[in-house]
């Protein structure tokens, strides 16, 4: 207990970082999934084509992969980041965006047909029915897996920690090391920190599930 | 390919688009030219640098990396699937003492990142990195295993329970007898989706290094020099990609056929069930 009352410092820095992270990743993946489930239902056959390839391929992808080119790979071809945080962040938001625009588009599956059917009949075109009508309606079914999406978010930045950022799990472990002899203390404590995120935003994607549930 | 979202594309519409899919596609391929060309003059493309791969050893390295990829996915999978079946009853239970406690150790099992577990039973316990990768998988994808089997087991009509206890069956048979087979076959998608977040995880051992395939192809760069670190690692994420992909269309494939059968009796499984596994 000693030992992590002690470095609480490194855990509240950790615990920042983490959350820097999870943030700035959730926020791009959201903007490129979305655009990804936009091309996904798109009359152009080549943002399709784009969209399917690019999500089956990531999907398929382990993290570790991703995190193994974007920061040991891509140096090595000449892309250099000043810090390794950029690379953490490019694994994490191309990588979680798939999934994003997986989820979106199952939720745009999910409006009925006669909502498209009604806005087109009114003249709209594309951009209006998937923006003005479609969108909104398949946002309360997408909410709930969208939140579980952002929890493996967070824990997926853990990852981070073996890609030299230092993180909750990269202090995790640097302490771990330092303390042979209280690595048990240790790392429940950096597990605290992690369900200090999981926990309330799993609470959060239930309450949410149910608040929003309705009969279609 | 029609679309409730926009109309059948008349001859101005078909125009439009086919320009708008020469124009995606010509972006695409300047953005796939301009990193082959970034490539080439790192010289990626050289001979000497792919001749590595009609050296047998090479090919004997990623095959263990493979196999100690696979035997710790099989492993874990065989494990975790009846644990994830036992911790579905306990959840399940009528008695609350048992079902409250298990619900706690579920949320904490899920709560908790994957590779943490593995740093945990590695340092913690002093075990071989195998054992360490193999735990970790099986405790987390236990407790999502059970998430899903309830799940499946809550999606039943109420009914094939009152009926099974009507008849005479205990609780716990009415479990095994009627529920579980029916709630298991429901949600078949799901839990093979899983395997795969599984298969994925296991890549995760190189953090604790494990000699998996990651390992392997940073173990040849180091020994046989980093200029060839480009060519191994483009195999073996192609193997990692190819190997997923395939087990993942069996998931696709199951649910279809699933679906089928379903339409005639059973209320059909939820669809989005399958695309409901998380990253």
């Amino acid at each position: 207990m000693d030992v992590i009352l002690e470095n609480l410092p490194l855990y509240w820095n950790g615990f920042l970082r983490t959350l820097f992270l999870s943030a700035v990743s959730g926020v791009i993946a959201l903007v490129l999934g979305t655009l990804l489930a936009a091309a996904r239902v798109s009359p152009v056959a080549a943002l399709r084509g784009f969209s399917t390839v690019y999500v089956e391929v990531l999907r398929n992808t382990p993290l570790t992969i991703a995190f193994f080119f974007a920061a040991i790979v891509l140096p090595r071809l000449g892309v250099k980041f000043e810090q390794f945080e950029v690379a953490a962040i490019i694994a994490l938001s191309t990588y979680t965006a798939a999934f994003i625009a997986e989820a979106v588009r199952s939720g745009v599956n999910s409006v009925p047909v006669g909502q498209a059917e009604a806005a087109r009949s009114i003249g709209m075109n594309f951009g209006q029915v998937l923006n003005l009508i479609i969108l909104p309606q398949a946002l309360r079914t997408v909410v709930p897996p969208l939140i579980n999406i952002l929890i493996a978010l967070v824990k997926n930045s853990s990852v981070a920690g073996a890609f030299f950022v230092l993180e909750l799990f990269g202090y995790g472990r640097q302490l771990a090391n330092a303390n042979g002899d209280a690595v048990i203390p240790v790392l429940l404590g950096v597990a605290f920190f992690y369900l200090l995120l999981t926990v309330p935003l799993g609470i959060l994607a239930s309450t949410v599930e149910r608040k929003v549930a309705i009969a279609r | 390919m029609s679309s409730v979202l926009y109309d059948v594309p008349g001859p101005k519409a078909r125009r439009i688009s086919l320009i708008g899919s020469i124009v995606g596609s010509l972006l695409i391929l300047g953005l796939l030219a301009w990193i082959i060309m970034t490539f080439a003059q790192q010289g990626i493309f050289e001979g000497r640098r792919w001749q590595i791969f009609t050296r047998a050893d090479v090919w004997t390295l990623l095959g263990n990396g493979l196999g100690a990829t696979l035997s710790a996915a099989a492993l874990a999978a065989v494990i975790a699937f009846p644990l994830g079946l036992l911790l579905c009853l306990l959840r399940i239970s009528d008695a609350a003492f048992i079902r409250i406690p298990t619900r706690v150790v579920l949320e904490f099992l899920r709560g908790m990142p994957v590779v943490l577990m593995m740093l945990f039973v590695l340092l913690g316990f002093g075990t071989s990195p195998f054992i360490a990768v193999v735990t970790g998988l099986v405790l987390y994808n236990s407790a999502v295993f059970a998430e899903i089997i309830r799940a499946g087991i809550q999606s039943l009509p109420k009914g094939q329970r009152e009926a099974g206890l009507a008849i005479g069956l205990t609780s716990f048979k009415s479990r095994m007898l009627i529920e579980l087979p029916q709630a298991i076959r429901r949600m078949m998608p799901s839990l093979v989706a899983q395997m795969v977040v599984l298969l994925k995880d296991t890549s995760l051992g190189y953090i604790v290094a494990y000699g998996e395939l990651l390992r392997a192809v940073q173990v040849m760069a180091d020994f046989l020099g980093t200029q060839f670190l480009f060519p191994i690692f483009f195999v073996a994420a192609a193997i990692y990609i190819a190997i997923n992909i395939l087990v993942s269309r069996i998931a696709v494939w199951i649910e279809r056929r699933g679906s089928k059968k379903a339409a005639g009796g059973v209320a059909k499984a939820e669809p989005e069930a399958a695309e409901a596994a998380v990253p």
